[in-house]
């Protein structure tokens, strides 16, 4: 089965084709970046407006990359939720009004359960059931991960996910937007004993997260140490580079301590990162020193199917759709739809 | 045979048209906020009882706004979507012209003056004329802008419609004086309106590839730059 993918559910479009025998055979993504930039986070009316421009062109580069015409496709699946409404329904539109036009079974996907399963898009691919780490800019979630459908919350982000102190303290420390990428590069020149920044919620049993804290740390931390106006600018440029290296730090940390705490509660020995903040190489160094060997594997894909990505939501639709799920011929979105509430399928492949 | 297939979903009615040499068969619904699940089993329909595939149509035509944001992208990427599958082109139709072809369907009006409600003490704005070949034509340029601001047509005769008239009625009907015949703010856009007008953009060659089907806004600054 061919799926034709498609993903708007915030500020990138991205379409792929995925066939459940070939694997992926092409997949285009365009970065709404340069829109939002000057606003300084994601305008939404902007975002549904460039979804519109961007799609049919991504959808007819992406099949021509593939060698393929409309009538080859078998079956489309859109992002349905969570993101934002306007953005996702520009996808829905489009992606069932397609599957209409073409005569193929089209089904709506959750925006992460494609992060979710997009490991299982590399080879050696994680076999179930494992736990999954979802970090990005909207979700810190651990999921223990039956099969496709079957989802059990492990623990959830009691405030700001990840992603979003990261680009929240980006912003305290100056750094262009989007920052978290930013301050990652930024933490590259940090020294690593300068500052020490608290572990959230580490001190008590638990799968919970909690970052926003870290954030007014980082800003605590911040105006104590340049409140000196006299401190020559280079000396102020490390101590920012320190900041964000004891700030990145005491997230990665966080993430590994949970991490291995969820692995142990479900005797699972398998761990996929997923998300966007999964492609922060200090996350992966340290997720991969703590977990692999000793207590199971980690699984990671590449950072292109990290970030959003069209190929994940073919993937996921290709499940589902071969699983016998389907739309009937509306389509419906769900800015909150949460994980927890997708039917399980009970296809294995 | 010429055979085109119009939606409109801008404004609170939901609704397709089919156009086959003229004879025009509409499904329409009143359901804010339901055009999304009712919009594909609709054109679905009309196919059906007429015995036509998509891929049998000439052309494709939505209206393409002014109105609600999200009601003109749901009908610009159902168009789009259907229109890349079926390989068809596309006749995007002003929102307010449909709104005024219309008035002109129904009523002896001959010059229309469309408001619709634009929120935020605006509206969407736009003056049309009756041709001699029973099709509307704008006077003038579409705007969103306050009631006290818009682009007054000159001449009288003119029938106020939609939605605006009912926000703004009063400081319109003000500025329009004994120019203004009738009001009518409860009329809605509707599909059988755009097809007639997607039907002779079409015939004249106006038509459009899906990717380039897209909607007319008319409010362009939906956000401040920071700084």
């Amino acid at each position: 089965m061919r799926v034709l993918g498609i993903e708007t559910s915030c500020d990138e479009t991205g379409v792929a084709v995925y066939d459940h025998r070939q694997g992926l055979l092409a997949h285009t993504l365009y970065s709404q970046i340069g829109v939002h930039a000057e606003f300084g986070g994601v305008v939404p009316e902007l975002a549904s407006r460039d979804h519109v421009r961007k799609t049919v062109p991504l959808v007819a580069e992406t099949l021509e990359r593939a060698g393929l015409q409309g009538r080859d496709i078998d079956g489309v699946a859109y992002t349905a939720g969570p993101g934002l409404v306007g953005a996702l329904l520009v996808g829905a539109a489009i992606g069932r009004s397609l599957a209409w036009g073409w005569g193929v079974p089209a089904v709506p996907v959750h925006h992460m359960e494609g992060h979710l399963l997009a490991p299982m898009l590399e080879e050696p691919r994680p076999g179930f059931p494992f736990v999954a780490l979802l970090v990005s800019g909207g979700h810190t979630q651990l999921v223990e991960v039956q099969s496709v459908g079957r989802y059990r919350m492990l623990g959830d982000s009691l405030d700001d996910a990840a992603g979003e102190a990261f680009d929240k303290t980006a912003k305290l420390l100056g750094l262009p937007y989007p920052g978290g990428p930013e301050l990652a590069r930024l933490a590259e020149k940090g020294r690593p004993d300068r500052f020490r920044f608290p572990r959230p919620m580490t001190d008590r049993p638990g799968l919970d997260f909690s970052f926003s804290g870290l954030k007014t740390f980082a800003l605590h931390t911040l105006q104590r140490e340049l409140a000196d106006a006299e401190i020559p600018t280079q000396e102020r440029e490390q101590i920012k580079a320190d900041i964000a290296y004891a700030f990145e730090q005491a997230v990665v940390e966080t993430l590994v301590i949970k991490c291995r705490r969820a692995l142990d509660e479900t005797g699972s020995r398998t761990l996929v990162l997923a998300g966007g903040v999964s492609a922060n190489r200090r996350l992966r160094e340290r997720m991969r020193e703590a977990i692999a060997g000793e207590a199971g594997e980690v699984f990671y894909p590449r950072p292109e199917y990290c970030t959003d990505n069209g190929a994940m939501i073919a993937f996921a639709g290709a499940q589902r759709l071969l699983g016998g799920q389907q739309e009937p011929l509306r389509f419906a979105v769900d800015p909150r739809w949460r994980l927890v509430d997708l039917p399980a399928i009970d296809r294995r492949r | 045979m010429t055979k085109i297939l119009a939606i409109e979903t801008a404004g609170p009615g939901c609704s397709a048209a089919l156009w086959v040499d003229g004879e025009v068969e509409e499904r329409f619904e009143l359901k804010p906020r339901g055009h999304s699940e009712l919009i594909l089993g609709m054109m679905q329909r009309l196919l059906a009882q007429a015995g036509l595939r998509l891929t049998q149509l000439d052309a494709l035509g939505f209206s393409r706004g002014p109105g609600s944001f999200t009601g003109v992208r749901i009908a610009t990427g159902v168009i789009q979507g259907a229109a890349f599958a079926a390989e068809l082109p596309v006749v995007p139709v002003s929102t307010l012209a449909a709104l005024a072809q219309g008035c002109c369907r129904e009523t002896a009006a001959r010059r229309i003056l469309c408001a619709l409600d634009a929120r935020m003490g605006e509206l969407y704005w736009g003056a049309y004329g009756l041709r001699a070949d029973g099709l509307v034509e704008l006077i003038g340029r579409e705007q969103v802008a306050p009631a006290d601001e818009v682009e007054l047509p000159e001449g009288d005769g003119w029938h106020g419609v939609g939605s605006g008239w009912a926000a703004f009625g009063d400081a319109l009907a003000r500025r329009m004086g004994p120019a203004l015949e009738a009001t009518d703010a409860s009329r809605l856009c509707r599909a059988r309106d755009v097809v007639v007008l997607a039907a002779a953009g079409h015939l004249a060659g106006h038509g459009v590839s899906a990717a380039e089907a897209l909607p007319v806004y008319l409010r362009d600054r939906v956000a401040t730059p920071k700084r």
